[in-house]
């Protein structure tokens, strides 16, 4: 059953490489419009393929399958040997499936958004390659090879978060994406070590059934957090995420809302036993988790651009994961992880449409949607619903599961934990109520900017394969939730509909007071902060960016007058010292002759002194 | 007595010798290099698909005849696990040098033909040599080709850059003689194998032959703060200059270590491999700080070597299997990695007549697609990806790092680690700032002449100073019009104020580039092949520390 892994994550590596090979070939005589066929289907069939591979794997374990491994590869390396296999638990064939799905889903809808992109093969292919590291990530069974995915994932995040590179500010988006989390990476990779080196093998089963002592897991996982946090945009590496919206929308509803950034979280649970043995890392990721998911929440409710406004409620939505991980409940951190993948997925694929009619990502250009986009706004009602945690929405259920968690954990920092969950939860009702009304009621407000958005020219019609992937993820963003409806808790239940329905009461009565006003003004004084995200990037711009450029600038300075100058110096003391030995080479006959003479004195001089 | 080594030794430099016959004088055959080469890689497959993997500890294909017997010197030769990668790397790359040269041909091609056949000669015969001497005479050898590619063949700065390049490593090598000396009076013998088959050689005396011979390693390397050499040489050297340069030179450094200095001094190793260490992570971060700054294109990826090369040196002080597996994986990546990227340095500094990236400006990716997506590619090696050559090398050498041999401080090397760590963000911020500078962005108009290089401009000109293409503005690209008729999209002397059409990637240049390519993403995704070799080699290295 293992070959079913193996099939999902070499079927959209063949289908990157085809894409990025053969879908122009031979270019002399393929015309853009073949070459875009070609490329479509290059990435829409294998995903399609890995998605089945992926979903009969776990039909096959949710039937008591069991486990399937396969390490058809050991690798010496001299030390702790690398042992190339996959592994699929229950946990990997889940996380298979919902990663499939959306990339699928993602693929078809890229098909019709860019429609008129030149470079669409590169895209496309860039994606399938995501999917295929992403699934390495999710099958793997040794630590370095999942290292191994996770970094290739980094790589296609920065390439496709720069696709349109002639826009410098994308590329400082793209080349920001990528340092903030290989910066994690490192850290990452240091716990990987550690638990490694301590277990004598990188295989996560070996590392999970070795008896560590407590002092080298804590360590360990208090490393690999750091990674985690990188990855899944976790305060305090979290900046690039809104940054990395700068990408086309489809990469953020794949890349920076269902997937990737879930790895982190995705990672954390894998490797849950050795988290739950370092209580002091759970305590800190408690910690990380409050303070992340109210700030990014407040920075949501401030944002104006639709797509940063979904991009700081992913850090707060995946801050609620981590937030029930640090509890002390897996089972809810991937509840939660796999209905927010279908819904956010869904939330941003919509507001592709969205920004694809209006061509701008400003919600004070947009309004009033309603009656032109039925679909999408009835779709992303549901998105909405289930961000904000509203029955009968999927994320109804998950929230509530992940709140249940932190309400009956333990620990220091638990009551912290538990009021800012609660706050978040009121918050994100509120932004959501914000971004829904702003959206599609009111009047429309559009006005046409030269150059607004992804794309140029007017109002446009959308196309049917956008739509199509839409309303197939609405079913799941709303519906995935019944499978958790077993263990609802419904005291939390009911208090946290509550709050939630308050902040978006709140919003609504702003709102409805004065429509063409941004509801955002109730934050008061609070509202620039909020929509700066607390002034971070200008902090790290300041301690780490700009030091880090005037310490190059000054190693630049010092290879050349001092490494080099003593080089160049040492050259110039021997040109000196020659031109001092070259006073006694002058070719006078009479001074050598003086100079044997006066040597001869000398050595009688010696002669009779000494003899 | 094998007759492989022999002939890969003896085809360059017949081939080199074939050349001075007075027939062909001013007409050399336009493939004759590529010819030969081709002939000296084809012996190179030959010896990697003939060797025994299953004793790669071993010395394999032995040729030991007497040399000077006054001096009990032989011409010892011989191939095993460490040594066999880096052959079959450096007749490749200068195969692959010469399918460049013959897509375009260079100044006085007979000369540079010549110069290079000599050239591979040396470098092969480093890499084989198994007698103390004999390796320092073909180590020694390198070096005068190398000086006449770049002193001729070079940029407007060549002169000095050259002198710099050969005084400084001649007094590396003559540091390193010192030590090869204090080996052979302790030992009697300076045959490798002897050697590191236990010759015990007295603590003092290993650690003063350590210390000279890994000194004149270092300069080679180059190890901070040894390194300045290797920047203007680089800048100045031609295309194929700086391939080999960073390609195979930089190893011979590097592989002294594995042959010479740690199996013959292992005493010696162990004493002053904490300094090696701390002097290769201070040239991670020094050599990404460097390159963080740079505005030269092609300084950039000589100090980028200098960053390489300290996780290669931090591999081998950490005095492990996993370490040095991580030094000679590294080396290898490193070779594939910067050959690569100078090759398409060259490429860009021969469309737009700099290297400059403020003068670049922008948008490579729209004007040249394949070149950039190819420099893109090259970057992404460099800075370690994980599937690409140049993870493992510095994965395994941090790893090494973690846990050092046991005579060695753990609490340092950790340090070391971290900082190592840091300098893999750094390697990843210049890379990513450099494509983000270049092939990102819309293009720019460009200034200064389009197509020929400022090299040719320099040749028109007839002068010797340093030539400034944009300074004079339409005058050198009128220049540049008359050097280069025929050439596609010189513009006219009005036509400067739109991007000229530039030719993207030539046949010959991907036939230079493809097979490195495919290397790095072969070593990448199956790092087993190369690590299979070396395992049993590094062990066998490693026998003498901690013993």
């Amino acid at each position: 059953m293992i070959v079913l892994a193996a099939l999902a994550v070499l079927l959209p590596f063949t289908g990157a490489a085809a894409g990025l090979l053969g879908s122009r070939f031979p270019r002399r005589r393929t015309p853009a419009r073949t070459a875009r066929r070609r490329a479509a289907w290059f990435a829409v069939v294998p995903v399609a393929g890995a998605a089945v591979a992926a979903a009969w794997l776990a039909g096959w374990q949710a039937t008591g399958g069991g486990e399937a491994a396969a390490w058809p590869v050991r690798i010496e390396t001299g030390s702790v040997p690398i042992s190339v296999g996959l592994q699929a638990g229950g946990l990997a064939a889940l996380v298979g499936v919902l990663v499939t799905v959306v990339a699928l889903a993602v693929q078809v809808y890229s098909v019709g958004y860019m429609r008129d992109d030149p470079r669409y093969p590169s895209y496309s292919s860039f994606i399938s390659l995501f999917t295929s590291a992403m699934l390495l990530v999710v099958y793997a069974g040794d630590l370095i090879v999942l290292y191994v995915g996770w970094e290739i994932m980094g790589l296609c995040s920065y390439l496709l978060i720069g696709h349109w590179w002639e826009d410098r500010a994308n590329s400082r988006a793209a080349v920001k994406a990528f340092l903030v989390t290989r910066l994690g990476d490192v850290g990452f990779l240091f716990g990987i070590f550690t638990l490694g080196l301590s277990a004598g093998s990188f295989r996560i089963d070996d590392i999970l059934a070795a008896d560590l002592p407590k002092g080298t897991l804590v360590a360990a996982t208090m490393l690999l957090l750091a990674g985690v946090a990188g990855k899944s945009a976790q305060v305090p590496l979290h900046t690039w995420l809104p940054d990395a919206m700068a990408g086309p929308t489809p990469i953020s509803a794949l890349i920076h809302a269902a997937t990737m950034v879930a790895a982190g979280i995705f990672v954390v649970a894998r490797l849950y036993p050795a988290f739950l043995a370092a209580q002091p890392t759970l305590d800190v990721l408690g910690v990380i988790a409050a303070v992340g998911m109210l700030g990014a929440a407040l920075a949501a409710l401030a944002q104006d651009d639709l797509k940063r406004v979904l991009a700081y409620s992913t850090i707060s939505q995946l801050a609620l994961m981590a937030g029930a991980l640090a509890a002390g409940s897996e089972h809810a951190a991937i509840f939660h992880l796999v209905t927010h993948g279908a819904f956010k997925a869904l939330l941003f694929l919509c507001a592709g449409v969205v920004i694809h009619h209006v061509e701008s990502n400003l919600m004070s250009h947009m309004g009033g949607l309603r009656s032109t986009l039925p679909v999408t706004f009835w779709t992303m009602t549901i998105g909405f619903a289930a961000l904000a945690g509203l029955p009968p929405a999927s994320g109804f259920f998950s929230k509530d599961a992940v709140i249940a968690a932190i309400e009956r954990a333990h620990g220091p920092a638990q009551p912290f934990l538990y009021g800012c969950a609660l706050v978040t939860v009121g918050v994100t009702g509120a932004y959501a109520a914000r971004a829904w009304l702003r959206t599609f009621f009111g009047s429309p407000r559009t006005v046409v900017l030269p150059h607004a958005g992804d794309h140029g020219g007017g109002h446009r019609r959308v196309p049917r394969s956008m739509l199509w992937p839409v309303v197939l993820l609405a079913v799941p963003a709303l519906g995935l939730g019944f499978a958790g409806v077993r263990d609802l808790d419904a005291g939390s239940a009911a208090t946290s509909v509550v709050i939630a329905l308050l902040g978006a009461g709140v919003v609504y009565a702003l709102w409805r007071g004065a429509p063409e006003l941004d509801p955002a003004r109730m934050l008061g004084p609070f509202r620039t902060p909020c929509e700066r995200a607390f002034y971070l990037d200008a902090v790290y711009d300041r301690l780490v960016a700009r030091p880090v450029l005037r310490l190059a600038r000054g190693v630049v300075r010092a290879d050349d007058r001092v490494v080099d100058g003593a080089v160049r110096g040492s050259g110039r003391a021997a040109v000196g010292l020659s031109g001092l030995l070259r006073r006694a080479q002058n070719g006078n006959a009479q001074l050598y002759v003086t100079g044997v003479l006066a040597g001869v004195l000398l050595i009688a001089v010696a002669v009779v002194v000494l003899g | 007595m094998s007759w492989l080594p022999i002939a890969m030794l003896a085809v360059p430099l017949v081939g080199a010798a074939v050349l001075l016959l007075p027939g062909f004088a001013g007409r050399t055959p336009r493939r004759y290099g590529l010819a030969v080469s081709g002939v000296t890689l084809v012996l190179a497959v030959g010896l990697a698909a003939t060797f025994d993997y299953g004793h790669a500890a071993r010395i394999q294909f032995e040729t030991d005849l007497s040399w000077i017997p006054g001096l009990a010197l032989r011409f010892h030769l011989g191939v095993d696990g460490v040594s066999l990668p880096l052959i079959v790397l450096t007749a490749l790359l200068t195969f692959l040098c010469f399918v460049l040269l013959a897509g375009r041909p260079p100044r006085r091609p007979r000369a540079l033909v010549f110069t290079l056949l000599v050239l591979e000669t040396g470098m092969i015969g480093t890499f084989l040599a198994l007698d103390l001497l004999l390796f320092f005479v073909f180590f020694e050898v390198v070096l005068v080709p190398m000086y006449f590619v770049i002193a001729v063949w070079g940029g407007p700065g060549r002169r000095a850059a050259a002198v710099k390049f050969i005084l400084y490593t001649l007094l590396g090598s003559a540091v390193m003689l010192l030590g090869l000396l204090v080996v052979w009076a302790q030992a009697g013998t300076l045959d490798m194998v002897a050697l590191a088959h236990g010759h015990t050689i007295a603590r003092s005396a290993q650690i003063v032959a350590f210390l000279a011979i890994g000194l004149g390693l270092a300069v080679k390397a180059p190890m901070w703060p040894l390194h300045t050499w290797l920047p203007d040489a680089h800048t100045e050297a031609p295309t194929v200059g700086s391939v080999l340069l960073a390609g195979v030179l930089l190893k011979m450094g590097t592989y002294g270590f594995a042959r010479i200095a740690i199996p013959i001094l292992p005493e010696g190793a162990a004493a002053l491999a904490p300094w090696l260490g701390a002097f290769g992570v201070i040239g991670i971060v020094y050599g990404s700080l460097a390159c963080l700054a740079q505005r030269d294109l092609k300084r950039m990826i000589a100090y980028s070597s200098v960053g390489h090369m300290g996780f290669v040196l931090l591999g081998f002080a950490t005095l492990t299997p996993v370490g040095v597996n991580a030094a000679l994986f590294g080396n290898v990546a490193h070779g594939l990695i910067t050959g690569l990227l100078f090759f398409i340095a060259g490429a860009v500094k021969d469309r737009y007549g700099t290297a400059d990236m403020t003068r670049l400006g922008g948008g490579m990716l729209s004007r040249l697609p394949y070149i950039g997506s190819l420099l893109t590619f090259a970057c992404v090696a460099s800075l370690g990806l994980p599937g690409l050559a140049g993870f493992w090398g510095e994965m395994l050498a941090l790893f090494g790092a973690f846990r050092p041999a046991a005579e060695l401080s753990r609490p340092l090397f950790l340090v070391f680690m971290v900082i190592g760590g840091v300098g893999t963000v750094l390697t990843a911020a210049y890379f990513l700032r450099m494509l983000s500078r270049v092939t990102h962005g819309s293009p720019v108009v460009p200034e200064g002449p389009p197509v020929t290089s400022a090299e040719e401009v320099r040749e028109v000109l007839g002068g010797e100073g340093p030539v400034e293409p944009v300074a004079t503005g339409t005058v050198v690209a009128a220049v540049a019009a008359v050097a280069a008729p025929g050439a596609p999209g010189v513009p006219g002397l009005g036509g400067l104020g739109e991007p000229p059409e530039r030719r993207d990637v030539t046949a010959y240049e991907l036939a230079a580039w493809v097979p490195l390519v495919v290397l790095i993403l072969i070593f990448g995704l199956w790092p087993k092949a190369l690590l299979a070799i070396t395992t049993p080699a590094v062990q066998a290295i490693l026998r003498g520390v901690g013993a």
